[in-house]
Parts: structure tokens; sequence; C-alpha cells
């Protein structure tokens, strides 16, 4: 990973295959990005909503029917949002002028006596929101559990009397929460099963940690076993492993980019990753959510214009993406990234954090939901936090890179090794998944869960929500758009023993607040027509049904392209 | 929705309005303090409507029907 572009091999020496049906040379891409544009026009022709379809008639680049879909925002429901947050913005400047003039007790942290004449600490636009918005519906977060997070859950009951500043204990505790909330795709979040027993056997065997680093004397045979089968799970040369997804990105990107390259950095890209963007030093520029024009002309103007000042080409160009993104649900189009990448040979990082495990049919991640080669990512992240059920990330490429990893990576050299327990766990479900373990349970998780997510995004479609993503991502956000309906929204769904996910200004644009389901395969039929007659009951209570596209229940009618065709008027 | 009788579409129908604006978050003194402010300035609205509107229409009627009045006479 440190020749420059121009002395870089073509991949074809390395990947013979090119599977994609896309050939690396100039026709077929021009082709692929005529397509991009006819795209292009047809979002003009339709500005009420955002849809990408590309089936079989869009040619050979997707080989399964690709469909995403961002509805847009009916303009009185916009108006009325910012209507929403102006009066309680109002409000908020009032309880402000009450703290400020020491009419009302500040229960939050502000500025101490003696810091009177400095620069000020908490007045940009978060303070503001985190004290006079945020506050009055923290009920609805971090909530604490008392039991294995897994198709249901065990909910620790507070109560607040000074209206969330502080909660107490009622020692109560709600059982039998129906979790929408979790990452648990696969459903290995679980306290039995061959899982925990065989975490169990390593802990009596290992204990729970070396305390040392890898390089030094933390290396563990378990650790050595996992990552020859991640790289086999992942069908790449080589991977190594770490006890953290979120250091994975951030301490990673800097040892691959560094001074003189350019990051490619989708808008919409994880914290993690924009960290370790930022702290390897190189250049930054971001692309559209999802948007191939946009990326290719960054990428071209890239090419064409060099390093600024100096107008020497770049080190390296780095395209930084993710496989499913965990706030829109929609999935990234990797067959085009790859096509472009190819094509203005630049580096590809794939953050699969929440595709590992979720997508495909054999639950290896994007690259197996498109049916591509593992070998044209240049570098695939993951984490093991969400589908394994355990903790950590893992990188993977080919050999040299993972050489290169292993002695130049911060987190390499520095953080402590993995837990055995954990590591064990990821071994157990990971062979689970492969079907290694002798059984089909995992292959048979993988397609519950696909079904599953199938299944509620077409109810919630029906029903009329407005839902966000990929019809194949078992992320599912649902617009709620007004400030109060976060907070009702989550608590009318907990009343009714559903914990689901509400989502507000910080990690959504403004207007855009939502409630994020996250489908898993441990949720029964029983349990998710549960959790939609619920959800349908409080849509109506609160008036969430706000699609305008109506789509009549049908179940024998086969989910596909059809469906958008009858509602496009 | 089905709603049992009257008093039950209403309070759903003031669960809305304390959606739509946002007071639903809200504690109850200022919720107080929002709907005093709003309803005692749609209760001014209705009351100048009434006192001053008619009086308006009243002149607005005079003034135009000068003109016609007027240009009537001239042509
Ligand atoms: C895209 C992405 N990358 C990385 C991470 C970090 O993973 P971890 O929670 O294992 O630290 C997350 C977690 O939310 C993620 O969504």
């Amino acid at each position: 990973m440190t020749e420059s572009p121009a002395t870089k091999p073509t991949d074809g020496e390395v990947c013979q295959r090119v599977k994609n049906g896309l050939k690396p040379e100039r026709n077929g891409l021009v082709k692929s990005l005529h397509r991009c544009h006819e795209r292009e026009h047809k979002h003009h022709c339709h500005p009420e909503e955002e849809e990408v379809h590309s089936d079989s008639h869009h040619g050979s680049l997707y080989s399964r029917p690709f469909i995403e879909s961002f509805e847009e925002t009916p303009m009185l429901v916009a108006v009325l949002t910012y209507m929403g947050y102006g009066i309680l913005t109002i409000f908020g400047y009032l309880r402000d002028f009450l703290r400020h003039w020491k009419i009302e007790r500040c229960h939050i942290a502000r500025e101490r006596e003696v810091q009177k004449d400095f620069v000020p600490l908490y007045q940009d636009f978060e303070n503001f929101y985190t004290r006079n918005l945020y506050m009055r519906i923290r009920d609805n977060w971090n909530r604490p559990i008392c039991s294995v997070p897994g198709a249901k859950m065990d909910l620790m009951e507070r109560a607040s009397h000074d209206y969330n500043w502080t909660f107490e204990y009622t020692g109560r505790v709600v059982q039998d929460v129906i979790n929408l909330g979790s990452y648990n795709y696969l459903g290995f979040a679980e306290n039995t099963g061959p899982c925990a027993d065989s975490a169990a056997e390593v802990t009596m065997k290992y204990g729970v940690g070396v305390a040392s680093t890898r390089q030094e004397t933390g290396n563990l045979d378990r650790h050595e076993e996992m990552e020859k089968l991640v790289a086999k799970f992942l069908g790449v040369e080589s991977a190594m492993a770490f006890g953290m997804g979120f250091a994975t990105n951030s301490m990673n990107i800097p040892a691959l980019a560094g001074k003189g390259c350019l990051i490619l950095s989708d808008e919409l890209n994880h914290a993690s990753l924009v960290l370790g963007a930022r702290l390897s030093g190189s250049i930054i520029r971001v692309f559209k959510h999802n948007n191939m024009q946009s990326l290719e002309k960054l990428l071209r103007e890239a090419i064409v214009h060099g390093q600024p000042r100096t107008h020497r080409p770049w080190k390296k160009i780095l395209i930084v993406v993710e496989g499913i993104y965990s706030m829109e649900g929609s999935i990234v189009h990797l067959p085009e990234v790859i096509a472009l990448k190819k094509h203005y040979r630049a580096y590809l990082y794939l953050d699969e954090a929440h595709s590992i495990g979720a997508l495909g049919p054999r639950g290896r991640g994007v690259v197996d939901y498109f049916g591509l080669d593992p070998c044209d990512v240049d570098v695939m992240m993951g984490t093991f936090t969400k589908s394994f059920g355990a903790a950590g990330g893992y990188i993977a490429g080919k050999r040299e890179l993972i050489e290169y990893l292993r002695s130049h990576s911060h987190s390499a050299v520095y953080a402590t090794s993995m837990s055995p327990p954990v590591v064990e766990q990821i071994i157990t479900s990971m062979k689970c998944i492969m079907g290694e373990d002798g059984t089909a349970i995992g292959r048979e998780r993988v397609r519950q869960l696909a079904e599953n997510t199938v299944y509620f995004r077409k109810r919630l479609r029906e029903m009329g929500f407005i839902i966000y993503g990929n019809n194949d991502s078992p992320v599912i956000p649902m617009m709620l758009y007004m400030p109060a309906k976060i907070g009702a929204f989550g608590r009318e769904m907990l009343k009714r023993n559903i914990g689901v996910v509400v989502v507000g200004f910080p990690a959504t644009p403004i207007i855009e607040s939502r409630a994020r389901f996250c489908i898993s395969a441990a949720h029964t039929k029983d349990m998710l027509n549960r959790a939609l007659s619920v959800i349908s009951e409080v849509g109506d209570l609160l008036q969430l049904k706000y699609s305008r596209h109506r789509i009549q229940p049908s179940l024998a009618r086969p989910f596909d392209d059809n469906v958008y065709e009858d509602i496009d008027d | 929705m089905n709603f049992k009788n009257l008093k039950e579409y209403l309070a759903w129908l003031y669960y809305q309005y304390l959606l739509i604006t946002g007071i639903y978050v809200l504690e109850p003194w200022e919720k107080s303090i929002f709907n005093s402010i709003l309803f005692s300035a749609i209760a001014m609205v209705i009351y100048t409507s009434y006192v001053f509107v008619p009086i308006h229409v009243r002149l607005a009627l005079e003034f135009f029907s000068g003109i016609f009045g007027d240009h009537s006479s001239f042509s």
C-alpha cells in the first residue's frame, strides 16, 4: 500500500477474475457511467421520490433487483417540523434566560464564576440543543437493561421526578420487552447454546485476558486461529483482528494513508472512519451519499489537478465507504464503486460493520450480496460487535497489506490483545455461519434474517410509513420528523412493551428524525407481527403514516420493481 | 381512528396539537404559557375582526361605490 498510483500494478495482475461482468477497460466503464447519468436524469423527472432501480434491464452491473428509496419529506410536515423546533427554541431561550438570572436552578454543567470572562464553553448550538431539547426526552435513551439483549430483553424501570434531569430506579423490572434496537442481526447475543458454552470453556482454560499486546506476550493460539478463520470466511489471503471496531478504523486508516494522499469519504461515514481520516493527515474530500457521479467527479478532479499548490500527483487515493449505512439503511453501490476504483486506479476501504453476517446468501457481507470478488476490495474492514455478538474489529485483504499493518498500525502495536472468551465467541459464531460446526443453523439464520427483513419492510410500507433504505437492509429507519414525536414514539412503544431506538438531531439532519428498527434472525414471526401491530397502532395515534405512496396489502405479489411502477404517479 | 365519544376525540385532537406544536415535551407551566399566549392571540384576532371588519367592509363598500358612481356618472 505504499506505491503511488502510477506504479501500482493493474488489478488484473493480482486478481485475474473480473466477476461483475464489467471489463476494466474504457468502454465498459463509459457504458456504466452512462447508465448512472440516465439514472440521475430519472431523478429529475421524479422530484417526488429518489429511487434507485438497477435490475436486469440496467445491464450487468447488478445481478439482482437493487431497490432503494428515500421518499421526499412532505412539504407540510417539513414546515410543521420547523415550526415545532422554532417553538421549542423559543422556550429554550426562555429557560436559558431564567437560568442566567438565577431565577431557576441550573442542573447542567456551566462556566464557573471565575471563568466568566473567558471564551464561553456552553453556548454553541449543540449545547443549547442538549440542554433544552434533548434533556426533555432523555428517558428514551440509555435505558439500562438487565438481561441478554436478544430478541427479548428485560429493562430496569426508572422514573424521573424533575423532568429527566435525574432518574431513580423504582426497583421493578419491565420484562420481555421485544428488542428492535440491538444490532443482533444473526441472533448470536445469547447466554445459552454452543457459543456461550465454548466461551465459558475457554474462560476456564485461558482466563479472561493476558494484559499484553499481540506483539509482546499477548498472542494466543486462539487469536491466530480466529484470524485464519476470518480470512477464510471472507475469501481473502489474510486478516487481523483488533479488540475494538472503532479503533480498527481510527487507527488503521492513518497507517494506510498519510500526507500527500487523498481520502474520498462518503458524507454519511461513521465517526470512526471520519476520525481515522482526520488523524491520517491526508486531504479529505467528501462525496454525496452513495452518489457515484459525485465520486467520479472528485476522482477526475483529483487526477487532473493533483495535490493542491504543488500539483504533483497524489501518492494514493483511498475511497472510504461502508457496506450498510446505519442511519439510512442504504447499501453501498459496490459494483459501481469498484468499477470507478479500477478505472481511476484508486484504493477501496470498505467498512462492513453492519453488513458482515447480515447480507449476502452466505452471510459474507456486501461483496457476497453483489456476488463480487473479495480481491477487488483492497481493505476489508468489519466489526464483530454486531452480527457475531462479540466485540472487536478486523482488517482483511492481501497478505502484504496485513503484514504491513501488523507492524505499523497503532492499535496492533499498543492495544492489549483480545480477551479469549470473546475470541471464542467469534470463532464459534463464525463457524456456525460457515456451516463448519456440522449444522445448518448458521445458514438458516442468514436466511431467516433476509426473510424477516423483507417482511418487516414490506409491512411497514403497506401501512403507509415512510421508511428509508434498501429493501434488503436489516436496518430500517422509519421517519418521525417532528421533535415531539421522537419522545412520544419511544415512550408509547415502551408502554406497549417494545424497545425501539429513536434518533434525533446530531446523528441525523435536524428535520429527519427517525426511529430505527434493527431486525434480527432471532425475531420470530409472532414477535414481528406483534411489533408491527403495535407500530401501526402508535403510528395512528401519533399520525406517523406520512407516505403518499400507499401500497395495497398483497401477500401474493412478489416484491419487485413492479410494485413501484404501479405507484409512480 | 375510531372514537367512542366526543370527549375521546377531543382528547386525541389535543394530543395532536401537542405533538405538532412540539409542546408535548414541555413542562406543564411552559405548556400553560404557550396555550395562554396562543389562545389570547386567537381571541384577540377574533375580537378585533368582530369589531373592526364590519366597519372596514362598510368603508370599503362606500369607497368603491363612490368610484363606480363617479365613473358611471361621467360616462
Ligand atoms: C460503520 C461502523 N464502523 C465501526 C463501528 C465501531 O464498531 P465497534 O462498536 O465495534 O467499536 C461502528 C459501530 O457502530 C460502525 O457502525
